[in-house]
């Protein structure tokens, strides 16, 4: 009943203050070796936007690669050598802005808003000079270079998909023995917890395995996503991502007595989230301060994240060993948990 | 030989006091019945008993074994019928039986003959879905199920309820043969005609018991003469047997009522009252007391 009536207010809340497709804060990166009135004065347009945060300045151009492989930054600019000079003997100067392709959406907004900023110093310097000068953008999107909408959907889908279909069917096929009375007689026989536990688990377990095969069958030969990275890898990520879900069904499942509230405990409790907040649709960075903690504590951003970095960046596996301890980490605590939580008895 | 045994178990739900201060001890082989209406605090009791609640105090053991400390053994010995039918219902008869017979690392074949004669009445129906089967069906596979790894202590909770008289008269015939056997079996139910099969029973209401007996001397205990008492205008009695100063106490019980009178009363007065007050066809007759009776008397005492 709480629930029912809080829904409506946290939703609209969040949709409207807090969860926005819109881009804030997005982290950038420069290069410059110019390093001229010219670039100093669109460097400060672009610190003062409220849609960047500039995170580094690099020194080389060698260090693009590896920032984008960690996730560090999202949109990377390069000027031009010799970048004012060119502007005003020339008339041309050239930048070039590189975003990571993975988010699409994204990165056509942030190049998009990014050649605003260019654009509209470019006519200042007409004003003033009254001679026509020409900043060239050339825009590259790295990883997707057709911006296919495909590439950042598939992760996510895997995400919800494994999260569903582990979670909410094992915590509902426990709590289904509750309320038919099987688990009564089950508990007064010798069977031990842990093979009820396992014979639920497994069936799930294989079916999200065939999910998980079906949909990378379907990206790679129908929707043209390749497997970039390790495939080795994606597969042992996707099998920790599976315990985790699997793991969270069965710790709801000793919450709850009645399916009707395990459906909606890992409906509200689990998918809400990972729709929200894992950064499938809404960019993590943009949200206030507090989600982004709650988004830190969504099984499934850890997992979307290593997807599309092993899967549509192609990176290696050092490249993502912050999210793949993460993810061994909720493993690990929620099997204890769901272990230690579930009852021998009657409640 | 004690084959259970509990003392002072103290069990509440919130503020409801479920059970209160409940001791009981069953001896090995016999049947003990636990009498009492719906909400007595059967199902609890039985819950604790099989491992299944823990007690807030008091404590219980079975075959020596305790329910706490010893639960891993009890369960590889008792056996358990829920008050509610708590088979797969999507399973036919025979799989459930299977299923049941794994669950407790034995086979269908080794204990036949403890539910041959039972099972022998379902098996025209062992492919089909335990769901679609009729409620006395449904009792005995159950009955099946909870036998399968011949437990050395049964418990059945309200086992006989929705089955029609015919399987229930069966359903009795079965628990005497399996106590030739040898088991244990520790049966509640809200009907007391079937109290009189116990070797010994147990009177329950709110969580307490109030006598423990065999059937027979628990009826022996009764106190006064009881009168049977019909008469023409059934529904307009009771408010009159309420009135007459003769009556001590008085109980419908289907077509007649159970009547027990005054110190003094006779019952040629009552006889007069009635026919002052224009009933026909009045008839007053001595009978024997019978279970329902004396849980009437104990549970109006109690009040």
């Amino acid at each position: 009943m709480m629930i029912l009536l809080a829904m409506p207010v946290i939703q609209i809340l969040l949709f409207g203050f807090a969860i926005t497709t819109e881009v804030k804060d997005v982290r950038v990166a420069l290069f410059d070796p110019s390093k001229d009135t010219s670039t100093q004065l669109i460097k400060e347009r672009i610190r003062s936007s409220e849609y960047f945060i500039i995170a580094e300045e690099l020194t080389s151009i060698d260090q693009i690669n590896d920032l984008f492989k960690y996730g560090k930054i999202n949109l990377m600019i390069v000027f031009s050598e010799n970048f004012a000079e060119n502007l005003l003997h020339r008339g041309e100067a050239k930048v070039q802005l590189i975003a990571d392709g993975t988010d699409p959406n994204q990165a056509s907004l942030l190049t998009g808003y990014a050649s605003g900023i260019l654009n509209s110093y470019q006519q200042e310097l007409m004003e003033q000079y009254r001679i026509p000068f020409q900043i060239v953008p050339e825009i590259k999107m790295l990883y997707n270079p057709q911006l296919k909408s495909a590439y950042n959907f598939v992760p996510g889908v895997m995400g919800l998909i494994l999260m569903l279909i582990c979670a909410m069917m094992t915590s509902i096929a426990i709590v289904r023995e509750k309320e038919t009375g099987t688990m009564e007689i089950l508990l007064s026989s010798p069977i031990k917890p842990i093979s009820i536990i396992l014979a639920k688990v497994v069936p799930y377990f294989t079916l999200s395995m065939v999910n998980l095969i079906t949909i990378l069958l379907l990206s790679v030969f129908v929707l043209d996503v390749p497997v970039a990275g390790s495939l080795f890898w994606l597969t042992v990520v996707s099998l920790l991502f599976i315990l985790v879900a699997l793991a969270l069904g069965i710790f709801i499942s000793t919450m709850v007595n009645t399916q009707m509230a395990a459906m909606l405990a890992s409906g509200m409790g689990l998918m809400l989230p990972t729709m929200l907040l894992s950064g499938m649709i809404f960019p993590i960075e943009s949200m206030p301060l507090l989600l982004q903690w709650f988004s830190a504590m969504v099984p499934a951003r850890w997992y979307i994240a290593i997807v599309k970095k092993i899967m549509i960046q192609g990176v290696e596996v050092q490249f993502v060993t912050k999210e793949l301890v993460v993810i061994i980490a909720m493993a690990a605590a929620l099997i204890m948990l769901a272990l230690r939580k579930f009852k021998i008895r009657l409640n | 030989m004690i084959a259970l045994s509990a003392h002072k178990i103290n069990k509440s739900y919130g503020t409801t006091q479920a059970l209160t201060n409940l001791s009981l001890e069953v001896e090995k082989g016999e049947i003990y019945g636990i009498i009492g209406p719906d909400g007595a605090g059967k199902t609890t009791l039985f819950r604790i008993l099989t491992t299944l609640l823990l007690a807030d105090s008091g404590t219980a053991t079975i075959n020596g074994l305790d329910v706490v400390k010893d639960y891993k053994q009890i369960r590889q010995v008792i056996g358990y019928m829920p008050g509610r039918f708590s088979l797969y219902q999507d399973l036919t008869v025979e799989e459930n039986l299977h299923f049941f017979a794994t669950v407790f690392h034995t086979t269908i074949e080794e204990n036949y003959h403890l539910i041959e004669d039972i099972y022998k009445q379902i098996e025209p129906f062992k492919t089909r879905r335990t769901a679609k089967l009729s409620g006395g069906m449904k009792q005995k596979l159950a009955l099946s199920c909870a036998l399968i790894h011949k437990p050395t202590v049964l418990f059945l909770d309200v086992p006989t309820t929705g089955v029609d008289p015919v399987s229930r008269k069966e359903f009795w015939e079965m628990l005497m043969k399996l106590k030739v056997e040898g088991i244990t079996i520790i049966v509640s139910t809200p009907y007391m005609d079937e109290a009189t099969r116990c070797d010994r029973i147990a009177l329950i209401l709110d969580g307490q018991f109030l006598k423990v007996d065999t059937p027979k001397n628990i009826i022996a205990d009764y106190p006064y003469t009881l009168w049977s008492v019909q008469a023409s205008r059934m529904h307009r009695l009771l408010r009159d047997l309420a009135d007459s100063p003769f009556i001590r106490s008085s109980f419908s019980f289907g077509e007649t009522f159970h009547v027990t009178l005054n110190h003094q009363a006779t019952p040629g007065q009552l006889r007069e009252f009635l026919m002052e007050r224009s009933y026909s066809d009045i008839a007053i007759q001595e009978i024997q007391p019978t279970v329902e009776d004396c849980f009437m008397l104990l549970s109006k005492r109690q009040a």
